[in-house]
């Protein structure tokens, strides 16, 4: 395999006592669209913006397509586009002139592919900056990214004020730039988007990437809830290691197993005779919550 | 009056955003007044220097139009009246006008309003809280503007009127920024809009009393900064002149209100505009983008400083009439070499007036950067190929080309109205490459934003405060006998007296060095530190 488009080892960052990034690694591949997940103030910006040479860290390394985020600006930000999450546009520029200005200063655009795009997301590129909404400045900055000729882009939560439509219009743009090799790296708090979208994802908490593997890896990692009727209720189903939250009414029992712990509880469920038997896999949904949650009160 | 609901808690809140900006203002106006009250007394101790104080400024055209007649030479107050009228005229109004655009124009192109108005929070209130917190400054500045005068000695009833002048001048401006701040969609704009009323304002009374008291003073009852001038605190007040001006401030906010009623909550009066599909081939570079951005403004600041130098050299042929009067004057001016040694002489004071407004321009482009950077606007372009340097160049090529060609518009234009009179369009040439003696005085402001802006970019704003210093530097500076190495400190006394004086290398190197040192170590701050809020 060639060599990572991004590889992040042991970065830190602080803003006076306040700890933003504390020791981060991530990787990701040439070609792979990487999910980048974590609560809000987990330090997702702060990274890219890292990775971009806007700010520069205390200490760790960033290697960014082989070259140095701080030293080689120029001849890396021509190889990839930035879509922040915070889109300001100034206001007299029309959104048509911020799309070919911030190509050009890329180093092209493709013309036939902006006038594509334009027409999938349904942008009116002669409105003025102060004009538009939210939604359709976040637009004006995606075009502009996903038809400059770069090879890896940087999007920092790029559909949060989309509409449905809008989103599934992205979530096809994306795919058809993997397919093109594009490797893309892509910070979100949409699950399905990320289920979609992204073969290999990294969960940041506090400063620290807390998890990191393809969607499958991580389910496994999580726990999966158990429902069965059994004839008799073992004793010491509730120390079997892995059973969490085990309830017990008559002869029916209710938990959640961590994945790894998974075989065992079912010979103890075996050997108690079953009768039925429900299991359901970890959602995203809860993979993410168990992650986010503990980070409430936490350092940023 | 459900329209009004919640103006009390927009007055709490915007009391608590501007307390430290508000409270500096006020203090730097009244403690300049106090110290200057202070100093003067023993500068011109007697009757006898008094007199001569007012002989000779009667006899000099450059401080009529500037400051504005001394009515009262004799007394304290009235030399603190005439000495301090840039504060009347020029700081308190922008002070005033200022602070209604901050809370009503800028809140809303900034989206709170709209928070704020989602609340209980009636249609008017938020203009209403503006004025009352603009007035109120304005209010506060007179009220110890009078105090620290009566506590000093001088007239009660002098005093009065004096920091009434101060507190009126800072209401007319907060009545006309209420109107200017519904017609812009920018707050950029309603400042710049209110801010050009301002300055014709000025300029209409500068003509008005450039000529001294044979000149056309009625003009100055057409600008509402001349109003100010005929209330004479201290030299037979004239308390009537406030019903004027009271005048101007119910009318005024009648109409913004009327004004408030009739738009929506975002827009402005004046529409806006599409703009192309795509960009124009040559909007493709860091100094495109900062021209593009600018490129409106500098058109407006052309015209103003052209329309400046135009007033300025019309008053600049009057200076040799003034003096036509006095006996035996006619063979001194022979002796030092023609009425245009005289001219020349107001106009060189001039161009440091110039000088200083183009510096006003220098800053706030500059200032731009930041507002880039802060709005998160810069981020985008960084992350493309351009370098720091070359975004920062833009905008300071920018600043400094805007600032080359405005001196050279405003010489050209007192050139123009100077030579129209004198019959010598040779003039126009001539005085624009005269005003091009500020520059390097300009590039040190410029120099010293730049650096801010590098190194300690949250502070940025001390460049005005510096800018201000130089100001009263310049202009109380001799007034107050101050001794030279402070007078040193402002770039603007070493600008050659262009054309009155030869240009001389020594200071124009000397103040280029000191500007490329800053801007160099504000480049290297840039280069080197976050980018970001």
């Amino acid at each position: 395999m060639a060599e990572p488009a991004i590889e992040i080892t042991d970065l830190r960052k602080s803003f006076g006592a306040t700890v933003a990034l504390d020791g981060v690694d991530l990787t990701v591949a040439t070609g792979e669209v990487h999910g980048f997940l974590g609560p809000n103030g987990a330090g997702k910006t702060t990274t890219l913006r890292i990775l971009l040479g806007l700010l520069r860290a205390d200490s760790g390394r960033a290697v960014l397509l082989g070259g140095h985020p701080w030293r080689d600006v120029t001849e890396l930000h021509g190889r990839l586009a930035y879509v922040p999450g915070d889109v300001e546009l100034w206001p007299q520029l029309s959104g048509g002139e911020v799309i070919d200005l911030l190509g050009r200063l890329r180093g092209g655009v493709d013309a036939a592919r902006r006038a594509e795009l334009i027409e999938r997301f349904q942008l009116d590129p002669t409105k003025k900056g102060r004009a538009y909404s939210k939604g359709n400045r976040q637009k004006v900055a995606l075009i502009s990214a996903l038809a400059s000729n770069v090879e890896l882009l940087l999007l920092d939560e790029p559909t949060a004020g989309l509409d449905p439509l809008m989103e599934a219009e992205f979530r096809a743009v994306v795919q058809e730039d993997r397919e093109r090799g594009r490797t893309v790296l892509l910070s979100s708090h949409i699950l399905s988007e990320v289920e979609a979208l992204c073969e290999r994802v990294s969960i940041i908490r506090s400063g620290r990437i807390v998890e990191s593997g393809t969607i499958d890896e991580l389910r496994h990692l999580t726990r999966t809830a158990v429902t069965a009727e059994l004839d008799v209720v073992p004793d010491g189903l509730a120390s079997t290691p892995g059973v969490h939250d085990l309830v017990v009414a008559d002869h029916r029992v209710e938990f959640e197993v961590d994945g790894d712990a998974m075989a065992a509880a079912m010979r103890r469920l075996a050997d108690a005779g079953v009768r039925s038997l429900v299991s359901r896999p970890p959602t995203l949904e809860e993979l993410f919550l168990r992650h986010y949650d503990t980070g409430v009160g936490g350092r940023r | 009056m459900r329209s009004l609901a919640g103006t009390w808690s927009l007055v709490r809140l915007a009391l608590r955003v501007d307390r430290v900006r508000l409270i500096v203002w006020v203090v730097a106006i009244v403690g300049v007044v106090v110290v200057f009250a202070g100093a003067i007394g023993e500068l011109y101790p007697d009757e006898m220097s008094r007199r001569q104080l007012g002989a000779s400024v009667a006899a000099n055209p450059a401080f009529g139009a500037m400051l504005g007649p001394l009515q009262d030479p004799l007394s304290v107050g009235g030399l603190v009246t005439w000495r301090m009228s840039f504060f009347q005229m020029v700081l308190v109004p922008l002070m005033a006008l200022q602070a209604v655009t901050r809370h009503t124009r800028a809140e809303e192109e900034a989206g709170r309003l709209d928070l704020v108005g989602s609340t209980v929070v009636g249609h008017r209130a938020p203009l209403t809280a503006a004025l009352i917190v603009s007035i109120a400054a304005s209010l506060l500045v007179g009220t110890l503007v009078a105090a620290s005068l009566v506590v000093q000695g001088e007239a009660v009833v002098g005093a009065i009127a004096l920091g009434a002048v101060y507190a009126g001048a800072g209401v007319m401006f907060a009545a006309i920024a209420a109107i200017t701040a519904q017609l812009t969609e920018t707050a950029r704009g309603a400042n710049g809009v209110a801010g050009a009323v301002l300055g014709i304002a000025f300029l209409v009374r500068g003509v008005a009393d450039g000529a001294g008291e044979a000149g056309p003073t009625w003009l100055r009852w057409l600008s509402p900064v001349g109003w100010t001038t005929e209330v004479r605190p201290f030299a037979g007040e004239r308390w009537w002149v406030f019903a004027v001006m009271a005048a101007l401030v119910v009318v005024a906010t009648g109409v913004a209100y009327v004004l408030v009623e009739r738009r929506d909550i975002g827009s402005g009066l004046l529409p806006a505009r599409l703009g192309p599909p795509e960009a124009a081939g040559w909007l493709a570079s860091p100094f495109a983008l900062a021209w593009r951005l600018q490129r409106s403004t500098l058109a407006w600041w052309t015209l103003g400083v052209f329309v400046t130098g135009l007033v300025y050299g019309f008053v600049a042929e009057s200076v040799a009439d003034l003096i036509d009067d006095v006996p035996g004057a006619a063979e001194m001016l022979e002796r030092l070499g023609g009425a245009e040694v005289l001219s020349d002489a107001f106009i060189a004071a001039t161009m440091g007036i110039l000088g200083l407004i183009v510096a006003v321009y220098a800053i706030s482009t500059l200032l731009r950067a930041r507002t880039e950077e802060a709005g998160v606007r810069a981020e985008p372009v960084l992350a493309t190929r351009v370098t720091r340097t070359a975004w920062l160049a833009g905008h300071v090529l920018v600043a400094v080309a805007g600032s080359v060609w405005l001196m050279a518009v405003g010489g050209a234009g007192e050139g123009l109205a100077y030579g129209l009179q004198i019959g010598d369009l040779g003039q126009a040439p001539r005085l624009a490459a005269a005003a091009q003696a500020q520059v390097p005085a300009i590039l040190v402001v410029a120099g010293l934003t730049i650096a801010l802006f590098g190194l300690v970019p949250r502070l940025v704003v001390l460049a005005w405060g510096a800018l201000v210093a130089f100001l009263v530097l310049g202009q109380l500076g001799p007034a107050l006998q101050l001794d030279q190495w402070a007078l040193n400190l402002s770039p603007f006394t070493h600008a050659p007296q262009a054309p009155a004086e030869p240009l001389t290398a020594t200071p124009v190197l000397a103040l280029l060095a000191v500007a490329v040192a800053l801007a160099g170590a504000g480049f290297a701050g840039f280069r080197r530190r976050d980018v970001g809020r």
